[in-house]
């Protein structure tokens, strides 16, 4: 198939093979940094040079370039509003209080302590992201586990797990979903309703296989002093979260785009926090992670590239079309397999285009296999636990096996499941 | 006479409670832990696999390092309270079954609690780990029941009427099966 279209005027310096080979060697340049990290660079170090060298070689003409930056822009400045809000939440104290609720009447309880961190770690994740869920709560969870006396394993392995699946139910839950989102044309509620059920379905699946796989370790208990700890509600946060829930559906409705009630709720918490001098300017600049924000961008640039010279026509040979349930399933396996090659977020910028294609449903689909498909691998994906197999960098590993087996257990079961649930939410939503 | 107590989150004060209810007032007594480093590993890798976030200094690994050691002497201090008796802390980092039998090199004997599934009476109430270091304990070993210990009652009555074999305490669920009764193996050195 012809690999991309050229536009009169339109300076091609290389053919398409060329091109491809080009674009395909700075991705992989990227990614490598992005896994490796040398000399501690930042991620956009190899990110920008690459982005500008696939427009200064026309492997992606400027104005394709340009859409897919315009793309990308309201993605990352929606990811920067979630970002900052989950920092300012933190800084109300929101999960301390959330140590504090799954603390109380759980000492020597661990099946209760599971149950709740399997309700906190997903509405965290559904709500704030899964980076809140692993930089913020997981800390928590572990901490609280450890101060009610029970084995802080399951509680600790729940939390990486469902960071992953129980991403699925909001856009804001993780950036897979953001730039799904962009792409599908699906407003935020309907978005919302058609991945509610996936998203219980993966979480209850979940829940079963660790029930089942740390059965030990929940059984094993003992009653501990019962730990005074003082839990005062962060009722700004509470309230802001509230708010800025109610905006997604009030945007939503109104055909606005929600990234703006995360911006406005993120304003809100900021001004209260800068006025109270509870936090910085430059803290809040940290928080939004701009050059993370940086990085995604110039890897949707290289990704575009790879894509219109080549990959994109590859892989639409190998895209099911459609969506019945066995078209579903094979997109959502077929996610699910690219995300753990590499990592999840360039499976999902080169895959969503062409699930696209198929409809909203597809372009679920993708997600529920690259949220859930991470899993499988403690780190993500094969090449970052490859990696860290190599660096040795932490002088204890979590036993590969162990979660090898315990991603075998839940990632098909959680994939499948999902997916059913999916295939039946648009047939009683629709699409 | 030198006594390991294996200190175990869970299951570790039906060790301390055996220590001073069965081992002499002279004894010298060890409390052992030994943290795997599972947890902090596991919040490394979930921050490694957020790909393009940078900024070692928000991976919660870290933070949890730290929690996890203080947890670790939280632990043992709990234990030497409820010991009330003089011992000495031992804290270990590595594979926690086998720092737990290296440790119990050259002691006279090393109590353990059932670390499996404790509403299944036989083979499954020990779990992997406490399995492991029964194995290869190099000393004695005195096995309690994290909780109460279950009543003759409970026991299974012996299979058919042809008089088989008396069932072991710890296989009471199924009569035992070849191979399943881990025949001593010659020990490597380090093992």
């Amino acid at each position: 198939m012809p690999a991309r279209c050229h536009r009169p005027g339109e300076v091609t310096v290389l053919d398409t093979a060329a091109a491809e080979a080009v674009s395909a060697g700075l991705l992989v340049a990227v990614l490598a940094c992005a896994v490796v990290r040398p000399w501690g660079w930042p991620e956009a170090v190899v990110a920008v040079p690459a982005a500008a060298l696939v427009i200064a070689t026309g492997a992606i003409s400027p104005h394709r370039a340009w859409a897919q930056a315009q793309r990308l822009g309201p993605v990352i400045g929606f990811l920067a509003a979630v970002l900052v809000l989950a920092q300012l939440c933190d800084d109300e104290g929101l999960f301390r209080a959330c140590g504090a609720w799954l603390a109380r009447g759980c000492a020597g309880q661990p099946r209760r302590l599971l149950a709740r961190v399997f309700v906190i770690a997903s509405v965290i994740t559904a709500v704030l992201s899964l980076d809140a869920t692993v930089v913020l709560l997981t800390p928590v969870v572990f901490a609280t586990a450890a101060r009610v006396g029970v084995r802080t394993r399951p509680h600790v392995y729940a939390c990486t797990h469902l960071a992953n699946s129980a991403s699925l139910l909001l856009p804001v839950s993780n950036l897979t979903n953001l730039l799904a989102f962009a792409a599908s044309g699906l407003s935020f509620t309907r978005y919302a309703g058609l991945m509610a059920l996936p998203w219980l379905a993966a979480i209850g699946t979940e829940y079963v296989a660790f029930r089942r796989f740390f059965r030990n370790d929940l059984n094993a208990t003992a009653a501990p002093p019962p730990a005074a700890e003082p839990a005062e509600v962060p009722r700004v946060a509470l309230v802001v979260l509230a708010g800025t829930l109610a905006g997604f559906a009030a945007t939503s409705l109104a055909g606005i785009n929600p990234a703006w009630a995360a911006a406005a709720g993120a304003a809100v918490l900021a001004a209260a926090a800068l006025v109270r001098r509870e936090t910085t300017p430059a803290a809040i600049y940290r928080a939004a992670g701009v050059p993370f924000l940086v990085f995604v961008v110039c890897l949707g640039l290289v990704v575009a590239a790879v894509t219109v010279n080549g990959l994109g026509g590859a892989l639409g040979r190998v895209m099911p079309a459609g969506t019945s349930l066995p078209a579903l399933l094979a997109t959502a396996a077929l996610a699910a397999a690219a995300a753990n090659v590499i990592n999840n977020l360039p499976a999902v910028l080169v895959l969503i285009p062409l699930a696209a294609a198929s409809g909203p449903g597809a372009v679920l689909a993708v997600l529920l296999g690259a949220n859930i498909g991470p899993n499988l691998t403690y780190a993500g994906s094969l090449a970052t636990l490859l990696w860290r197999r190599v660096l040795r960098e932490h002088d204890a590993e979590p036993g590969l096996g162990e979660f090898t087996r315990l991603g075998l257990l839940t990632v098909p079961a959680g994939l499948l499941l999902a997916t059913t649930a999916l295939w039946a939410a648009l047939h009683v939503i629709g699409g | 006479m030198t006594v390991i107590i294996w200190i175990a989150e869970g299951t570790w004060p039906a060790c301390v409670d055996a220590a001073r209810r069965l081992v002499a007032a002279d004894a010298d007594i060890v409390l052992l832990h030994v943290s795997g480093g599972e947890d902090p590993a596991a919040a490394h890798g979930a921050y490694a696999g957020l790909l393009g976030r940078g900024r070692p200094e928000r991976d919660p690994g870290r933070m949890m390092e730290a929690a996890a050691a203080a947890s670790a002497r939280e632990l043992l201090d709990a234990a030497a309270r409820r010991l009330a008796r003089p011992a000495r802390p031992a804290e270990r980092r590595g594979s926690v079954k086998h720092e737990v039998v290296a440790a119990a090199e050259g002691a006279d004997l090393l109590i353990v609690a059932r670390d499996g599934d404790a509403s299944r009476l036989g083979p499954k109430s020990l779990g992997k780990a406490s399995r492991f270091v029964v194995d290869h304990a190099p000393c004695p070993v005195l096995l309690v029941w994290p909780g109460e210990p279950p009543g003759t009652a409970t026991m299974p009555p012996p299979p058919g009427a042809k008089g088989g074999p008396p069932h072991h305490r710890g296989h009471r669920d199924h009569p035992p099966r070849p191979g399943q009764d881990h025949p001593p193996r010659p020990r490597k050195p380090g093992d």
